[in-house]
């Protein structure tokens, strides 16, 4: 078997074969990524899997911490990226863990490749952002939403009315112009993005179309983990019907 | 203006690092040191690392819900102390001046090895914290500092006690048991990490003696305050 994690295994991670699925779904705000993750959590339940659903900044613990330091902005950058590894260490081992260990699928509205990036971008060394996160379970697949800048813009609009402070990368200075700081943090994300496919095996969708085409794709992604996968568990009586 | 760089961080300011067991007496020298060089008419800035708001808030809800685990202890510990460096130690480092750390990293790499955390990882992690110019490692008898905790009158709590760690029922148990697996990776790294040894069992007067021994080849060329503010 290979590792289960990125690198070092966390004190207490279940050494038992973990039964459940983990499929991640990333790409920037404005991807489709939130939409996917509710029309693929609706396919799998109909097919009869237990979903469990899971995204950044979700954990109990630390939750109202960075809530709070987003509005004060007082928070230095390997500071906000502690926490924000705190936050995500909490969901993995607390509600993660435990749901795959169950048997259940685990679908990650966002993983660590974001937080990943974020780091990044704000001044954290690749190296760093990686050995960070090397707790991490490795999922079982990776999609990558994949969308233009442009479209990202008049998604993002459409859906707040504005751009979004932090979505701009605002904090980083990069232009005091909201519009022009917006694809200039965008491009430096989607630059993180690039390197992280190869090393982490993402499965890249074409983000750019509508819903219904996007969630074929991602379909044709995760579908084949619940067919005679060593791990998978036995199959709904009524799935092995209609097959 | 002749201001030297560290030869362990590169900084203008020198970093001096004390690291020991609760109730090791280094708070106590920690502070002593900071005034005799104040004296001196040196830029001291001293900090120290106790829990802070936001480490004692998240700890109290994590403890109430069950929550904690090592790592995300080991990373909440990590949030604040890149927090205080970024903040208190860098500036005044970058500044020129002699920072007096009451516990450093080294708190935490024993703390999470003790907590099974994998060492190298934990490193990882804090390798934005620079090398000390000198570390003071106080070395004590775990019995001496139970028997410090305990005629303090302090609460011993439940983390200091390792408590989560299921190693006994007993709180004054628990925390021999725990303070005795961080005495043995403080012992483990003090010669890799280049700790200065000092025996905490001596009077007060002998360690700062020793300590301002140990720190006169640090000062030497090392400009003062009123070097620092004007000219001539």
């Amino acid at each position: 078997m290979t590792a289960r994690t990125y690198g070092t295994r966390p004190p207490g991670m279940p050494e038992g074969p973990l039964r459940g699925r983990l499929i991640v779904v990333e790409g920037a705000d404005g991807s489709g990524r939130s939409t996917e993750v509710t029309l693929l959590k609706e396919r799998l339940e109909v097919e009869g899997h237990a979903v469990i659903d899971t995204g950044l900044r979700r954990s109990d613990l630390v939750s109202g911490e960075i809530d709070r330091a987003k509005q004060g902005h007082t928070l230095g950058a390997t500071t906000m990226a502690l926490l924000y590894a705190v936050d995500f260490a909490d969901q993995l081992e607390n509600k993660i863990l435990p749901a795959l260990a169950a048997g259940s699928t685990v679908l990650a509205d966002r993983y660590i490749y974001t937080l990943m990036a974020r780091a990044v971008v704000r001044g954290a060394s690749r190296a760093y952002a990686q050995e960070l996160y090397a707790f991490a379970l490795r999922p079982d697949r990776v999609l990558f939403l994949d969308a233009r800048p442009e479209i990202l813009l008049h998604r993002s609009i459409a859906k707040y009315g504005s751009l979004d402070y932090w979505e701009s990368g605002m904090d980083l200075c990069l232009s005091r112009d909201l519009f022009e700081s917006f694809f200039l943090y965008q491009e430096r994300l989607s630059g993180e993005f690039a390197w992280m496919r190869q090393q982490y095996g993402f499965e890249v969708v074409d983000g750019n179309r509508a819903p219904e085409q996007v969630h074929e794709e991602v379909l044709r992604h995760v579908m084949p983990l619940y067919d005679g996968r060593p791990h998978a568990p036995r199959r709904p009586a009524s799935r092995a019907a209609s097959a | 203006m002749g201001e030297t760089p560290s030869p362990a961080h590169g900084f203008p300011g020198r970093l001096l690092v004390f690291e020991g067991l609760d109730g090791s007496g280094k708070s106590t020298q920690a502070s002593l040191l900071g005034k005799w060089l104040s004296a001196q008419g040196y830029r001291v800035f001293a900090t120290e690392w106790n829990s802070s708001e936001l480490v004692s808030s998240v700890i109290r809800r994590g403890k109430k819900k069950g929550l904690l685990t090592p790592t995300t202890f080991s990373l909440l510990h990590a949030t604040d102390f890149a927090d205080r460096f970024e903040r208190r130690i860098l500036p005044p480092l970058r500044a020129g001046y002699l920072v007096v750390c009451d516990r450093y990293a080294y708190t935490a790499f024993v703390r999470d090895a003790a907590r099974g955390c994998d060492p190298d990882w934990v490193r990882t992690i804090y390798s934005f914290a620079p090398r000390p110019d000198l570390i003071f490692y106080f070395r004590v008898s775990v019995g001496t500092t139970l028997k410090r905790k305990l005629a303090s009158r302090q609460k011993i709590n439940y983390y200091e006690a390792g408590m989560d760690l299921g190693l006994a029922d007993d709180v004054e148990e628990s925390y021999e048991k725990f303070q005795t697996r961080l005495k043995r990776e403080y012992e483990r790294i003090a010669t890799t990490d280049r700790f200065t040894l000092i025996d905490s069992s001596r009077s007060v007067e002998q360690i700062q003696a020793e300590l301002r021994a140990h720190i006169r080849p640090i000062l030497e060329n090392f400009p003062t305050g009123a070097a620092l503010t004007h000219d001539g």
